[in-house]
Order: structure tokens, then sequence, then C-alpha cells
């Protein structure tokens, strides 16, 4: 298989598997492209991530693009951006313009409930996994807690905490 | 003759849809869920082409289908104004910006990632990274891990992870299923049902 197919079928795989916004893209990202693949390293795809956040537009979309550029340039950052977009696309679409009251149906609400759980399991999870990649001296853990405690208990925007990290970083990290 | 193509395909229409969705994607940063206050005031207060209510049903819907909210909330409102076409022109519009911002500081980042300067603030952006997911796994953990069941269902999927090394993708399906047999509240669902039709 060539690349481009390959990587435009792992891309719709994301897109077709992602519930619940950006960071549900986290543990299948980790497994295609990271684990199977091997086409980026975590610490590439933290970074990848850390852009992401700091760029405007969708975290999946931002994500994709930057990923199918690394792995295959210009033409690869098209084909993954297609592909992880194609499955939403289509699915929508039927659901818009079939099933008005698909929301409502007993299972998908169950389902989508099962899935929700299954989907904060899987994201702390690949927390533990990028953790233990990344956090290699005392300062890392301290700014990881820093930046979780700036963001959840007073709610500082991503922009923020990142660019404080990012010089605490240029400061004592170099 | 021409006339009748004309007002076949309402071009003004779909390149409002494409310029909309494009300024939405341009300005807003931290991903979808940061964009809905603003689809929402261009698509319900400016334009209006969706009323308040159907506008949250919108939303609803995108949440529970796959893939990134933003871009089910244009296929969807693209849609609901000007057919598929108009699904096209609007997910295009979310997508352009993100693929040109990104596309430009990938070229640059492949240069400038070997400079030991920015190589050390990747190295304090990284951990804050995990920090900021970490507070977004608090914040979906709270609002999903409602009840006793979602939360045996998060338990037992979270061990099934750590224990076996099994692809995302299973253990989604495998939730959808304990989902279905255990979180199934068939009377609250038959009420709104109803609730629907009448509506």
């Amino acid at each position: 298989m060539t690349l481009l197919l390959r990587l435009f079928l792992s891309f719709m795989e994301i897109g077709m598997f992602t519930f619940g916004g950006g960071y549900a893209m986290l543990p299948l990202i980790q497994r295609e492209i990271i684990d199977v693949n091997g086409w980026l390293t975590m610490e590439q795809f933290l970074d990848i991530v850390a852009v992401a956040e700091m760029t405007p537009g969708p975290i999946a979309i931002n994500s994709a693009t930057f990923v199918g550029y690394r792995v295959a340039g210009v033409l690869g950052s098209l084909v993954a951006t297609f592909g992880v977009v194609l499955p939403s696309f289509v699915i929508v679409l039927i659901i818009a313009a079939l099933f008005k009251r698909f929301k409502y149906l007993a299972s998908v609400q169950a389902a989508s409930k099962g899935i929700r759980s299954a989907v904060v399991a899987l994201i702390a999870l690949a927390v533990w996994s990028f953790g233990k990649e990344v956090i290699h001296v005392p300062l890392h853990a301290i700014i990881g807690l820093v930046a979780f405690a700036l963001s959840h208990f007073l709610r500082w925007h991503p922009l923020i905490v990142l660019g404080l990290a990012g010089l605490t970083g240029l400061l004592f990290l170099g | 003759m021409s006339r009748k193509v004309q007002s076949d395909i309402n071009w003004h229409l779909l390149w409002d849809l494409f310029f909309t969705f494009l300024r939405i994607g341009a300005f807003t940063i931290g991903g979808g869920y940061a964009m809905l206050p603003l689809i929402q005031k261009e698509t319900v207060e400016k334009k209006q082409w969706v009323g308040e209510e159907e506008f949250a049903e919108i939303i609803g819907l995108s949440q529970t289908a796959p893939g990134a909210i933003a871009i089910n909330s244009s296929v969807y409102l693209g849609f609901r104004v000007a057919g598929v076409s108009g699904a096209i022109f609007a997910v295009t519009g979310m997508v352009v910006p993100s693929l040109l911002i990104i596309l430009t500081i990938a070229v640059f980042f492949e240069r400038f990632s070997t400079i030991s300067a920015v190589k050390a603030i990747f190295n304090g952006v990284r951990p804050a990274v995990m920090g900021l997911i970490l507070a977004a796994l608090f914040k979906i953990g709270k609002s999903v891990l409602k009840n006793m069941t979602s939360f045996i269902i998060f338990v037992v999927m979270l061990l099934i992870g750590a224990i076996f090394d099994l692809h995302p993708v299973l253990i989604i399906l495998m939730a959808a299923l304990a989902g279905i047999i255990f979180l199934n509240d068939k009377n609250k669902n038959k009420k709104e049902e109803k609730e629907v039709e009448k509506a």
C-alpha cells in the first residue's frame, strides 16, 4: 500500500471513531500514527498538539494537517485532512437528511453514553503513557501540574498557559 | 435558459456560507468547543440561518456523531441552509484557514525545531500540554461519569485498556455495546420521542 493511501485510511479511521472533541483523538492517533506506523515519536506528536492548541481552528484538523505534512509533505497534509473530515461529512449528511430523530433513538443515546465513559478512560491512558515519555526532570512535572492548575481551577486560556510554559522552558530547560 | 440555471444554484448563499465558516475557522483558538459561541453568533444572530432551538439541536447531534464538533456542525448547518453543496462550502470554509496556517507553520517548524532556543521552549511546552489535557480530562470526566453505571464502564474500560494492548476502536465498540445493554433508559426516551413528535 502506498504511503498516501495508508495515511488517508489511518485518518479516516481516526475521524470515524473520534467521539467527543479533539482530545478524544489522542488515543487513536497514538495507536495509528505512533505505535502502528511509527510515523512520529510521542515528543513530536506533543509538539504538534501544542502548535494545534496555539493556532486557530479545530484541534482535529490542525493535528491531521500537521501530521500529514510531517509524514508526506503538502500532499500528505491534504490527504490526512480530507481523510479525517470525510467520515464526519458522510455520517452527518445521512443523519441530517434521513434520521432527524437519530439522537433520540434510545439505543443511540445509550451507546453514546457508553462511548463517552470509554473515551474518558482512553484519554486517561493516553495521558499516562505520554506523561511517562515527557517527564524526565522534576521541573517537567512541576510545569505539568501548574499548567493543570491554571487551566482547571483558574480557567486560563491555553494560549497563555502554553506561552508561560514556553518561557519557563527557554529560561530553565535550555 | 441561463437565468434558470442561475436560480438553481444560489452562488451568493454558497459563498456566504463559505466565508462565514472561514471567519469562524480563522479566528477561534482552542478547538471546537471554543468555536460554539462564535458559530452561534454568526449563524443564529447575524445571518439568522437557523433558530436558537434548532441550533441547540444541531450542536447536540454534532456531539453524538463521530468526528470533530466544529466539522460536524458546519456540515449540518451548511446542509440545512443550502443542501449538499451548502455542506461542502461550509466545511471547506471551516477547514481552509487551519490547513493554510498549519502548513505555513509546519514548513518553518522543520527548520526552526533544530535551534536550541526553540528546543528549550518546547521542552517547557510539552509537559504543559499534558497539564492541559489532564484539565480537559477532569472536565469531560465530571460531565460524563454522573451515575454508577457510567463510572463502572469507565473503570472496566480503563482496566481493559491498561492490561490488554487493545486498539482504541475495539474499546469504543465494547463500550457502545455496554451502554446499549446497561444504560438504556427506555421510559425516558419514549417520553422524549413523544415530545419530539408533538413538536
